[in-house]
């Protein structure tokens, strides 16, 4: 039986710019994937309660206010707390490279900065999932 | 085996990740999808409450107000909120949550949303499997919000207990009203957006066609206004939907219903049990493509061709028997 790929884009904190947010959403939902989108605004606690729920692969964080070292490995935190390490994180936005390397190492496993292509995102996604099958 | 014994328990427990496994196990399919349903298929008697009506009528939002308002009803809430597969890539954007996120983190409260996959009713094709899954999860009240409905998707009714039409102003006149289909499944009209000035009008052609309609009957459905933007009818709403649940208790009715559905289960088990045997009996797969070329070449109709085939599997199950 043909197996969805599930992922849920989150924007966790208070910046409110949402607009790369929605373009990978629909990207993704052009690719063949179904995408659960909860707006802005959302707490690492609840991106890990929604990520659970609703039993996804992913989740794609969008960060564009600079507190991404802070939330993103919140996110992981909480997933492990809750017993989900196995869900796949990755992030995106205004993200300076020396950065990287710092979340890279707190377990998210993916970051794209602006200009990525969509196509990088996606073959991330279907490399993680081929992983996750075998 | 083992494996999915395991996620069984886990999901009559009440653990969300096992529920949420569950859940996407009976979308996905195939065999696994028989081992969980065959364990939580006793399990459990939730009140089944469906919530349709066309895109943008505040369908999600209103939920996000009704679940407050059930918690005095119920003692655990699960939403399954369906939204459209693109008919094209099979992707989907699942975007009713965004309305009711602040319930996320309640422990009372589960939501999961469904991409319909093809489905056309209005819900997916799993629909009623996850309802049988949070069912054992012990949700005593599991509500469903389905696509944005036109005119005739009315899959909800056959799995709900109550169904909630949602109307808003502005999407046409009496003659719409009229049609049949969707207007004629409500145990309760609710017209929301009631802020708007055409509400009134709605009401008042809705409650003609309800009072026409239930003449005769013992239930008429309530007509409701409310406003999820000033918090208006939402208690009202409520009352309605227990109203309608103690009437279809007290006449017998629920139990039909229940009945209705596990007729349903039985005929739509053994319909894709004896397609799939007797495909394989009569080698379907193997011989499709010398039909079609027999019929495409004017040597037979499909008229010809299944009557041959089922007098073949007859004779061939009378040599059995």
């Amino acid at each position: 039986m043909e197996r969805k790929i599930r992922i849920l884009i989150a924007k966790p904190g208070l910046d409110g710019h949402d607009r790369g947010a929605k373009f990978i959403a629909r990207a993704l939902r052009d690719a063949g994937m179904e995408v659960i989108y909860t707006g802005i605004r959302q707490t690492p606690e609840s991106i890990a309660d929604t990520a659970i729920q609703e039993d996804v692969d992913f989740v794609g964080l969008s960060l564009l206010s600079g507190a991404h070292n802070v939330l993103f490995p919140k996110v992981v935190e909480e997933l492990k707390k809750k017993g989900a390490e196995d869900i796949i994180v990755f992030g995106g936005g205004v993200i300076p490279e020396d950065d990287i390397p710092f979340l890279k190492g707190k377990g998210i496993q993916a970051v794209f900065t602006s200009g990525t292509s969509i196509n990088d995102v996606i073959d991330f996604i279907n490399v993680k999932m081929n992983e996750k099958n075998r | 085996m083992k494996k999915t014994d395991n996620l069984i328990e886990n999901i009559k427990s009440g653990d969300i990740r096992s529920i949420a496994r569950g859940i996407s196990i009976v979308e996905n399919g195939g065999y696994e999808r028989e081992m969980i349903l065959q364990g939580v298929y006793t399990e459990g008697h939730s009140y089944i409450v469906g919530i349709t009506g066309p895109p943008g009528a505040g369908k999600s939002s209103l939920i996000d107000l009704l679940i407050n308002k059930f918690k005095n009803y119920f003692k655990k809430v699960a939403v399954l909120a369906i939204d459209p597969s693109s008919p094209f890539t099979g992707g989907a954007i699942l975007g009713d949550r965004i309305r009711m996120q602040r319930h996320t983190g309640d422990p009372d409260v589960y939501i999961r949303s469904m991409a319909s996959r093809g489905h056309l009713g209005g819900i997916s094709g799993a629909t009623k499997d996850a309802i049988k899954v949070v069912s054992a999860a012990g949700y005593d009240l599991v509500i469903v919000e389905t696509v944005g409905v036109g005119q005739s998707e009315i899959d909800v009714v056959k799995l709900a207990d109550t169904t909630v039409l949602v109307l808003v102003p502005g999407l046409g006149d009496e003659i719409q009203a009229m049609k049949s289909g969707i207007m004629e499944i409500g145990d309760l009209f609710v017209i929301n957006k009631s802020d708007r000035p055409e509400s009134e009008k709605l009401a008042t052609i809705v409650k003609w066609m309800v009072d026409e309609h239930y003449k005769e009957k013992k239930y008429k459905p309530p007509i409701i206004l409310t406003s999820v933007y000033k918090n208006e009818g939402i208690e009202e709403t409520a009352r309605g939907i227990i109203s309608h649940k103690d009437y279809i208790y007290e006449n017998n009715i629920h139990a039909q219903k229940i009945k209705m559905r596990i007729e349903d289960d039985i005929r739509g088990l053994l319909e894709g049990k004896l397609n799939s045997f007797i495909e394989h009996h009569i080698k379907y797969p193997e011989r499709i493509e010398q039909w079609v070329e027999k019929i495409y070449n004017g040597r037979s109709t499909p008229f010809d061709i299944v009557k041959d085939i089922h007098e073949n599997l007859i004779i061939d199950v009378k040599e059995k028997i």
